[in-house]
């Protein structure tokens, strides 16, 4: 089981939290063309190494953080929120890098 | 086999007398006895039949490796079957049986397979029976199928029981800073210095008994009690019965705790197991080493075991296997066993194949009376039933040479020893090849885990003990955030180990197996070989190697080996397998815990749950959630009660628990903005006072979800979802906010669970809203008109939300109450609808009103399914984007002849037909059809059958054709009409009016 240290909650079981998907994903604007759309939704990398990824605190603070994640080791190199504001306006002392 | 309990030592209480059964028979044992030590100390040879040729077995080992002595223990609802003997603790009452037997594994009536033993070589099931006619001619598995029910009665294991479990398996959560798996020397030395370091330790065995290789050990079993209360007094957590079963991403451990199996009378209130996840930030795996077999021929016979079984059930249970005792052996580690045999009082001869050993140990087993001969070992055991003798085999220039015979009643084998890498191998960590010290061992790695004592390859007493000091000191160094190497130094034999796996000579042909569980032999192993499966993976598969339920404890490295000589390799040429977990099985019980029966999931109530119980109401589950399903009246069953109340809600009026909607406060100064972005319809010019009926989309283009949201104030909305997407729908919000649309103003809450909602439709839902409204002037047809909402109170000062919205296609009204107010509140609407002829009604009901009405719900949109094709393109705004605007405009999502919902009436208006079925033209019904029906129902506004579903082009394509509702499995074909899915009220009069 990965465990995961949510910035605002600590570290927890990756049963507490669901998988969003590749946090590297620029979604085009609403108004974006078919193809942008498409790729953005429809075309991925499956990362052999490292890769950033969105999960949600889903039975926690409920927060969507980013994840940056060995796909080979599992090894978790870093946790942020996904939201910039929230982010900035942490204490950085809270995103702890966890224990390798 | 002359066996027989010793008057003295051991770790058993021989005041303490155990009765049990075994196989009928009435035996005693002692307290602290394994099954298989009181087995042995009983006499009993026989425990076990093997599993393809049905040969006896015996005891093979003292631990988790055995391979023998598999049984079924306990009777009726309690059966548990393939326990291994030795594992199991004895207690007073225990019955045990042998098992792939009949009638008893002493008299087996399935032995006769090992006549024909050359039928059942490797790949024996496949080549003959998938061979058979029925599959060459592509007609399918029947055959197979058949021919497998028998050969699984043939070969097998014991059967599990029928009944169900009336044991209780609880889930645990464990924490600590450092886990240590096992208890021997090693374990208790990482364990003791860990804790006196300030780590919080703990200590898991599997044995139900703590102290490992200690138990053996006659100068150790003294101290080991001051030892062990050495370790409680530091802190340490000490589990016993408990197996570290599997070893997962973040420092997650499965622990199987046995906590009631060694009991005679379980107390009520103990689970039966424990399955921990434990989360450790540092591993010790202490887990030891298993001694291997030799392959010889009839290698499998009982009073055929490993050297340190003897070594354990004498010094351990007080038991002396044998009288006449021929050991054979390719290391140091036998010495010790043999000396201590012989000064039990056996005669013991030493078979070494190493023709010179320069131990000090051997002048010790030599001055204790041991008879050594180097540069021999065995080539063949006899008997059948036991062992009466051997042939012996004598090292020549080229190999083995036959030899004369020997007398002997028990035969002791090692093979050399293999490291318990298991754990680590769970990690992805392939084990590396130890050539000097013949076993697998741990690679170099990076996970927060060491390897201590004789799991590291470390052979020598005092030096599994520093190991685990040395592994302690390095666990807290990587707690500290610092790096240390890790300490390995495998070894401490005298004269190094020889690598023999298989004593053979030509012309000498005997059974000699190398996976004794699943009676795979080296002739099978050379086999696979010349068919062409020279991976180690492909022959696992395709001779069973290792596949048993002891993951080939005692006989993979023997396989590996065969393997390599037959490819001319070196064994880490051929490869190492992978460990799996767990490491020993563990039971369906405790991977289910308390998640049964009515705990199977979660249960989720409504408010008005109680109430509806007591107004009659049936249940049924909607999701997690428990809804009313039907209010039956006397003499009705679910078929009348729903059609009285869809008949009632049109006449009059009828009332319903909606509660499980999903319900979403979205607030903020830009919830307008953020409403319009994620719905299909324009929300921006939404006047506050009003509700509206939303689609979403997907980001793909497919429908989401749908449901009304209420604009309650200038920044303030409560958006309802469908019951089946309220979990999903919020999540997806949420995430728009936090990841694509940071600078909107707007805040989520789920509240769900803080308001009760109440349906109240039909004609005179108004007169009933009016009765209960505190202030009636404010729901009057002009103060809340069609997709009007107000905030106001009922009578009582009950809070409340009113929307006057409808799914029924009758004028309705949808009341939201704090939770707390929900049965109250429910009592009032309820009596006011009572009087004037009105009904409670449940899904079942509303179902059918809304199938009536062509509503869409779970049913239909069911991630398949575009707005088009849900028949709402109106709804599909083309002057603002929008999530899914883009993509469901791709050209394939636009096609006219993709499904569309339509209406289903039967040609004869007296037939039913089936929801699930599938639609196709009447003169051509195969394949997927042409669409297919989602939701049936009797109408009884139309008096008959109908159904929503979907066909290609919609209704209009198939006005004039011939079409069948096709149910092959149940009904047969059904002559249908496909007709708009607006099948009621088309202009809506009566939910405007
Ligand atoms: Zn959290």
């Amino acid at each position: 089981m990965l465990r995961i240290q949510c910035p605002f909650c600590g570290l927890r079981d990756h049963s507490e939290f669901s998988y969003g998907s590749d946090a590297s994903v620029e979604y085009p604007p609403l108004d974006g063309s078919q193809e942008a759309w498409h790729d953005a939704v429809f075309q991925r990398e499956n990362i052999d190494g490292v890769q950033f990824e969105t999960w949600q605190h889903t039975l926690g603070c409920r927060m969507w953080i980013v994840v940056e994640r060995n796909t080979r080791t599992h090894d978790i190199l870093s946790v942020r929120p996904a939201h910039d504001g929230i982010a900035q306006a942490l204490n950085p002392s809270l995103m702890i890098e966890p224990d390798q | 086999m002359n066996t027989r309990r010793l008057a003295t030592g051991g770790q058993i209480n021989r005041n303490k007398p155990l009765a049990f059964e075994w196989d009928g028979k009435q035996l005693t044992g002692y307290e602290g006895d394994s099954l298989a030590s009181a087995l042995l100390a009983s006499g009993e040879t026989i425990l076990g039949r093997s599993f393809k040729y049905h040969r006896p077995r015996g005891l093979m080992s003292a631990g988790v490796e055995e391979s023998g002595a598999i049984v079924t223990i306990g009777t009726g609802a309690r059966r548990d079957a393939n326990v291994k003997a030795t594992s199991q603790a004895l207690y007073d009452g225990l019955v045990a049986k042998g098992q792939n037997a009949w009638p008893s594994v002493r008299n087996d009536f399935g032995a006769v397979n090992t006549l024909f033993g050359r039928f059942f070589s490797a790949g024996f099931y496949y080549k003959t029976f998938m061979g058979l006619p029925p599959f060459e001619w592509g007609e399918g598995t029947g055959a197979w199928m058949w021919y497998e029910k028998i050969i699984r009665k043939a070969a097998g294991m014991g059967t599990a029981s029928r009944k169900a479990d009336p044991d209780a398996y609880e889930h645990a959560n464990g924490y600590c800073d450092i886990l240590v798996v096992g208890s021997g020397p090693a374990g208790r030395s990482a364990a003791l210095s860990a804790a006196q370091s300030g780590c919080d330790v703990v200590l898991a065995e599997q044995d139900f008994a703590l102290g490992g290789e200690s138990l053996s050990r006659a100068e150790e079993t003294d101290t080991l009690p001051q030892e062990l209360a050495a370790l409680r007094n530091a802190g340490v957590r000490l589990m016993e019965n408990t197996t570290a079963f599997g070893l997962y991403d973040g420092g997650v451990a499965g622990l199987l705790e046995r906590v009631t199996d060694h009991l005679s009378t379980p107390p009520r209130w103990m689970p039966r197991q424990r399955f921990w996840t434990m989360r450790s930030r540092f591993t010790i795996i202490a887990s030891g080493a298993l001694e291997r077999h030799l392959a010889f021929g009839n290698n499998d016979r009982p009073g055929i075991m490993t050297a340190n079984a003897a070594k354990i059930y004498l010094s351990r249970y007080g038991i002396l296997a044998g009288e006449n005792i021929v050991i054979a052996t390719n290391n140091d580690s036998a010495y010790l066993t043999a000396s201590s045999l012989s000064n039990a009082g056996a005669r013991v001869t030493l078979l070494d194949s190493r023709e010179q050993v320069l131990n000090s140990s051997q002048a010790g087993a030599q001055s204790a009376g041991v008879d050594v001969q180097h540069g021999m070992s065995i080539l063949n055991a006899k008997g059948s039933k036991g062992v009466y003798s051997i042939d012996l085999a004598e090292k020549s220039s080229v190999g083995w040479s036959a030899k004369n015979q020997m007398a002997c009643d028990l035969l002791l084998v090692s093979g050399g020893w293999s490291p318990v890498v298991n754990l680590l191998s769970h990690r992805g960590l392939k084990p590396v090849w130890d050539s000097v010290n013949a076993c697998f061992i741990a690679p170099e790695h990076h996970e927060p885990i060491a390897m201590a004592g004789s799991a590291a390859g470390i052979w020598d007493h005092a030096e599994c003990v520093q190991s685990g000091e040395q592994a302690a000191a390095h666990a807290v160094t990587h707690l500290h955030g610092q790096r240390s190497q890790t300490p390995n130094q495998s070894g401490g034999w005298e004269t190094p180990i020889e690598g023999l796996y298989e004593i053979s000579v030509p012309g000498h042909q005997h059974k000699s197996f190398v996976d004794p569980q699943h009676d795979v032999t080296a002739d099978d192993i050379r086999l696979a070989h010349q068919e062409g499966f020279v991976s180690v993976e492909h022959l696992k598969r395709y001779t069973t190697l290792g596949m048993a339920t002891d993951q080939g404890k005692m006989g993979n490295v023997i396989g590996l080996a065969l393997m390599a000589e037959a490819l001319g390799k070196e064994i880490p040429e051929v490869g190492t397998t992978t460990f799996r977990p767990p490491y020993t099985p563990i039971s369906i019980g405790a991977l289910k815990g308390r998640n049964v029966g009515s705990h199977f999931r979660p249960l989720r109530r409504t408010p008005l749950h109680d109430w509806n119980l007591n107004a009659g109401g049936t249940m049924t589950m909607a999701g997690l959630w428990h809804r009313p399903w039907y209010f039956a009246q006397p003499g009705e069953g679910i078929g009348e009660a729903y059609v009285r109340e869809t008949e009632t809600v049109r006449r009059t009026v009828g009332v319903c628990d909606v509660t499980s909607l999903g319900k979403i406060a979205v607030q903020g100064p830009d919830a307008t903005e953020f409403l319009n972005r994620v719905y299909t319809n324009p929300f921006a010019k939404l006047a506050v006072g009003k509700a509206r009926y939303g689609i979403m989309l997907r980001d793909d283009g497919f429908v989401m979800d749908d449901g009304t949201t209420w604009r309650l104030g200038e920044n303030d909305y409560f958006m309802t979802t469908t019951t089946a997407h309220a979990a999903k729908v919020m999540t997806f919000l949420e995430e728009l906010l936090q990841t694509r649309w940071q600078n909107l103003r707007v805040h989520l809450t789920s509240v769900s669970e803080q308001w009760a909602g109440i349906a109240v439709a039909g004609p005179q839902s108004r007169e009933v809203i009016t009765e209960c409204a505190a202030d009636p002037r404010k729901v009057t047809d002009p103060a809340l008109p069609f997709m009007g909402v107000i905030e106001t109170t009922l009578k009582g000062n009950i809070p409340a939300r009113i929307a006057r919205i409808s799914f029924s296609g009758e004028r309705a009204f949808e009341i939201y109450i704090p939770s707390d107010y929900g049965p109250a509140a429910m009592d009032m609407i309820w009596s006011a609808a009572r009087v004037r002829a009105g009904c409670l009604y449940g899904l079942e009901a509303l179902g059918a009103l809304r199938i009536e009405k062509g509503h869409v719900t779970g049913a239909e949109l069911d991630g398949r399914v575009t707005i088009e094709d849900a028949g709402l393109g109106r709804m599909a705004s083309d002057k603002k984007s929008y999530i899914g605007s883009v993509l469901k405009n791709r050209p394939e999502l636009l096609k006219n002849d993709r499904p569309r919902l339509v209406g289903i009436f039967p040609k004869d208006r007296r037939e039913i037909f089936n929801a699930g079925s599938i639609l196709c033209q009447s003169d051509n019904v195969s394949g997927y059809g042409n669409g297919w029906v989602t939701a049936v129902t009797h109408s009884p506004a139309l008096g008959h059958w109908i159904g929503l579903g979907f066909i290609e082009g919609g209704h209009s394509n198939w006005a004039d054709r011939d079409v069948v509702c096709a149910d092959p499995l149940r009904k047969g074909n059904t002559p249908v009409e496909i007709v708009s899915p607006h099948m009621f009220d088309p202009s809506g009069d009566r939910m405007y009016g």
